[in-house]
């Protein structure tokens, strides 16, 4: 069942490489991508509660972890695919067989992520979301996404390098300690406590500067506001909402192993100093940002930095973490998909330039209001409540000087986000605006509304089979009694 | 191990260096190509056992770094009209002072950590660091696009020479999926090296190294 989960996607890519017309093409991609998220919720339903049987000797495996990301990554695909068919067909000066065969590649790497049990394979289907999603990026086929899909490339590979480098530092903490060099996660955990730390130390700082580059942690963001600024939106989405997870997940596989070597100590202050940094350098960032898609890039800079915050904090944070990490995909999800909207109908993304949104797209505009205040954590959007129980973890171990630098950091990027959006969207419109044949329709914008409906509802309340997910998770987090 | 063991790694850092001082394209393509062909050699000789499976394995990252990458990168270069020689940000003598220092720390880092009892008279280690080192070094004071790619591949031969410590625990599945994303990842960098050059054409690569930046 776990070979499905990854063989599903990689067949509709091959179907979608194959397909013979750029209208057809598009219309597969919800199809696979709802198919995938049953197949994924019928593997969870009859699996044992304590998780899928293991395939490949154990190389495979559904956790409590995995399945809260597996779970996660396939509702946001398909809601984000549902865009498409729509994004697509206004773009019907592009061929989209590359662009379609890869989203689904990206599908199947980051399902593999969410099953691998040995961190090499964990390390290549990294890197091959990278791969899969550089496509996406030069969809626009100009210098700008040129020079953006060049740095992604680099510093994403030079990243993950790092982050294989690390790996072998794990497995070579176990020889070093006289056990049997090995790279399968279940070992890593099981022997922890015979790990080399000076080997371990060295290695979580390589992971987590390597897979940390692609979640976009501060100071190796830098390809971020490049990536985000020229994708489509539909690629912005899958990079903010899903790639990043799947950088997250690698790195929390990783605190797991430092958790059951009871040496997470050093992890988690690594965690909070690189939450306050990159919560920091947004801050200082997004103030000057007048690119919408680009502010979004920073935006996602500093909520990264809230969620590995939240693990470093530990207890009922890492709950948030979890939480937010949702919260965050789902906001992201709104916030894309409408500045995709607006960048099509104005044929620009910068605020000054796009003005009056309100009035030319009023859906668009509106949902992208609604996904400003849901992603600045204004109740009742989700956000609000996610960040209210990493701050209330933070307060509860007394660290007050965490607290207020964290605050300090996400109430700048909120007074510098405010600007630049309230711009977009009030107004008059420009005296001619270029609107490229663009139209709003259900195509468009039901997908963002469904996004912003259930950032929505998760302020108000967590269903209790997300609630036991995001508990379980949290267990497998917390240090082993 | 085998004596002449670390004569090769020797000589992989000597091919650093090479890296590090030349400023012809075509020499820090060769370079990089000849360590790819003696971190199979490595491969090779740094275990005892020469099971089938490690032979083919051998040969395939011989092929693909050292003939099959080169060669793509050759053509890239030729089809994209990159010039010949390229203008560093850190001229060659400052980038060999600075890859002779990250070796210099390498070795006094790699002599402070607990190494396996069978290795810690061996190089691999302390030239694996300064050969990720080197990578960087190149990837961070060359601004031509090629050059950059040429740079990943030295940090990548640095992780690989580590790797090569820990053969038992890289099954046959996993090292060639490392291999194949490699050489993936270097086929559309070429891609977009070539796409480069098509937004300026004739321009030499001043220009990648505009769009690289």
């Amino acid at each position: 069942m776990l070979y499905a989960l990854v063989l599903v996607p990689l067949a509709m890519a091959a179907l979608a490489a194959l397909a013979p017309g750029d209208r057809i093409r598009p219309r597969l991609l919800p199809l696979g991508a709802a198919a995938e998220l049953a197949l994924c919720l019928w593997t969870i339903h009859s699996a044992h509660p304590s998780g899928a049987s293991p395939a490949l000797g154990g190389w495979l495996m559904l956790d409590a972890l995995g399945r809260l990301f597996l779970v996660w990554l396939n509702v946001f695909f398909l809601i984000t695919m549902l865009y498409a068919p729509g994004y697509l067909a206004a773009r019907s000066d592009r061929p989209n067989r590359v662009f379609c065969a890869n989203l689904f590649l990206v599908q199947a790497m980051m399902t593999l992520v969410t099953l691998a049990h040995h961190l090499g394979l964990l390390w290549v289907a990294m890197e091959s979301t990278t791969l899969a999603t550089a496509p996406l990026l030069y969809f626009n086929r100009n210098t700008r996404s040129l020079e953006a899909t060049w740095k992604y490339l680099v510093i994403g590979s030079v990243g993950i390098a790092l982050a294989l480098l690390g790996s072998f530092f794990l497995a070579y903490a176990r020889l070093s300690a006289g056990l049997e060099p090995s790279l399968l996660f279940d070992d890593l955990v099981r022997e922890a406590h015979g790990l080399s730390v000076t080997w371990l130390h060295a290695a979580f700082a390589l992971l987590l500067i390597g897979y940390g580059t692609k979640l976009g942690l501060a100071p190796v963001h830098t390809w971020k506001p490049d990536a985000y600024g020229e994708a489509p939106g539909l690629a912005g989405a899958i990079l903010a909402g899903a790639v990043s997870s799947c950088a997250f997940l690698a790195i929390l596989r990783v605190y797991q192993i430092c958790q059951a070597a009871e040496d997470a100590g050093f992890a988690a202050e690594m965690f909070v100093f690189a939450g306050l940094f990159s919560i920091a350098i947004a801050a200082a960032s997004v103030a000057r940002e007048r690119d919408i898609k680009r502010m979004l890039a920073y935006s996602s800079v500093e909520h990264m930095g809230l969620l590995v915050l939240g693990v470093g904090l530990g207890g009922k944070a890492i709950y948030g973490a979890l939480l937010h990490l949702i919260n965050h995909g789902l906001a992201k999800g709104v916030l894309f998909l409408s500045a995709g909207n607006i960048h099509r109908a104005y044929g620009s993304k910068q605020a000054g330039a796009v003005t009056g949104a309100m009035r030319v797209l009023p859906g668009s505009a509106a949902l992208f209001l609604a996904g400003f205040f849901a992603i600045a954590g204004s109740p009742p959007f989700g956000p609000f409540t996610s960040e209210l129980v990493i701050a209330g973890e933070a307060a509860h171990q007394g660290r007050m000087i965490v607290l207020l630098l964290a605050i300090l950091g996400v109430a700048v990027v909120f007074v510098g986000m405010s600007f630049t959006v309230l711009t977009v969207v009030q107004g008059e419109p420009p005296c001619a605006p270029d609107r490229s044949h663009f139209r709003e329709h259900a195509a468009v914008l039901a997908p963002a509304a469904i996004f912003l409906a259930l950032v929505l509802g998760l302020g108000l309340v967590i269903p209790d089979p997300v609630d036991r997910l995001l508990v379980d998770a949290a267990r497998a987090l917390e240090p082993s009694r | 191990m085998l004596p002449y063991l670390d004569s090769l790694v020797i000589l992989v850092l000597v091919l650093n260096f090479v890296a590090l001082g030349v400023t012809r394209v075509r020499a820090i393509v060769s370079s990089v190509a000849a360590q790819g062909v003696l971190l199979g050699l490595l491969a090779l000789f740094i275990h005892a056992d020469l099971a089938p499976r490690r032979v083919i394995m051998v040969g395939f990252m011989v092929v693909l770094k050292g003939i099959a990458i080169p060669r793509l990168l050759l053509h890239a270069m030729r089809e994209a009209n990159i010039v010949a020689e390229i203008r560093p940000v850190l001229g060659s003598m400052g980038s060999l002072l600075l890859g002779a220092l990250g070796t210099a720390l390498a070795l006094l880092f790699a002599h402070t950590l607990p190494l396996a009892d069978e290795q810690k008279r061996l190089l691999v280690v302390p030239a694996s660091l300064a050969t990720v080192w080197t990578g960087l070094v190149i990837l961070t004071t060359r601004t031509t696009a090629i050059v950059q790619v040429l740079g990943y591949l030295v940090l990548e031969n640095g992780v690989f020479l580590f790797g090569l410590l820990l053969l038992s625990a890289m099954p046959l599945l996993v090292e060639s999926g490392v291999l194949l994303d490699l050489f993936t990842g270097v086929f559309v960098m070429g891609i977009i090296v070539h796409h480069i050059s098509r937004e300026a054409p004739g321009a030499g690569p001043d220009v990648s190294a505009r769009t690289a930046e």
